[in-house]
């Protein structure tokens, strides 16, 4: 690999910081707090990758891929929650979400 | 040389762009950096050697899953001025978080090292001789075969979910019923009624089934 191992560890780890601070920073916004956990899932592809072109590894990758299958299941899944639940409320404040508190 | 300034430019955007989705007022304009992000980590991928992986990332990625978000965005007419309100408040405790999580993360970075026996180790080490793509489908076809169909299957149950969590079967429209009106009798619906002179026909009982 010709870019040393510990540079995209210290991107990756920097963008799963923004990513956690984003899930903090817009506790209102839900969808900001969807794509905040894209961010943290793409810090983890990215440290995979890394890993596997560093170590000469296949099963870096092939993890990867895995990993973005489910990543793209479950955005899938939480916009349509998302959006049945603002037919439903009128709006996506996740603060509001305690119907199911009982 | 060339590989390394690349490095540092596309992960400064990557990570510029990263910020810009977290702080964006606009989530329209957080979404359209979102998929900035995806595409700069595309090209670190291939820089990593990864360029099947860059690509699946670049068309699935940028092309359906960002994509997603943008409809879903533009589609509810959500007031995102209110949602923003909580922006003060929540920044202590979040940059909080942050700077404890970066420095876990740089102490572990930091007292890190390669086992030496690791490289015997590896499972699967990467072929010289052919492509990154053959390479990964000869993998994923053989050792990895259950995996990848569970991972088809996770997808079907993502897309069958997102489909009945989301399909609304409008009342409104007219079409027929056939086997109700097939065992229809006469009875059920015809009344014959004496109207008396000058007094009229008596109102019918609702109808309790609809046509």
């Amino acid at each position: 690999m010709l870019v040393p191992l510990s540079h995209y560890l210290v991107v990756a780890g920097l963008l799963l910081v923004i990513g956690v601070f984003g899930i903090f920073m817009n506790r209102k916004n839900i969808i900001v707090i969807m794509m905040s956990i894209e961010l943290v899932l793409l810090a983890a592809n990215i440290n995979f990758v890394a890993f596997s072109g560093a170590l000469h590894d296949m099963v870096g990758q092939v993890f990867t891929m895995f990993v973005l299958t489910v990543a793209a299941a479950e955005s899938a899944i939480g916009l349509a929650i998302l959006v049945i639940y603002f037919r439903n409320r009128g709006s996506i404040e996740v603060e509001d979400v305690t119907t199911m508190r009982g | 040389m060339i590989a390394n300034l690349a490095f540092y430019l596309f992960s400064l955007i990557l990570l510029a762009s990263a910020v810009m989705v977290v702080t964006a007022r606009n989530p329209v304009h957080a979404v359209l950096f979102l998929i900035l992000a995806f595409v700069n980590a595309a090209v670190l991928f291939l820089l990593a050697g990864a360029e099947f992986l860059a690509f699946i990332l670049a068309i699935v990625y940028v092309g359906a899953v960002a994509v997603l978000f943008l409809f879903v965005v533009m589609m509810l007419d959500v007031d995102f001025a209110a949602l923003k309100e909580g922006f003060q408040r929540y920044a202590p405790v979040g940059a909080l978080v942050a700077l404890v999580l970066f420095g876990e993360l740089c102490l572990v970075v930091s007292g890190w090292t390669v086992l030496a026996g690791a490289p015997a180790a590896r499972l699967y080490p990467t072929p010289d001789n052919i492509s990154n793509t053959a390479a990964l489908g000869s993998l994923i076809y053989t050792s990895y075969l259950p995996l990848f169909q569970l991972s088809g299957i996770v997808l079907l149950v993502a897309m069958i979910g997102a489909i009945v969590l989301t399909h609304r079967d409008r009342k409104r429209s007219l079409h027929q019923k056939l086997s109700v009106q097939h065992a229809r009798k006469p009875e059920d619906t015809l009344v014959m009624v004496n109207a008396g002179l000058g007094a009229g026909a008596p109102l019918p009982a609702k109808e309790k089934e609809s046509l």
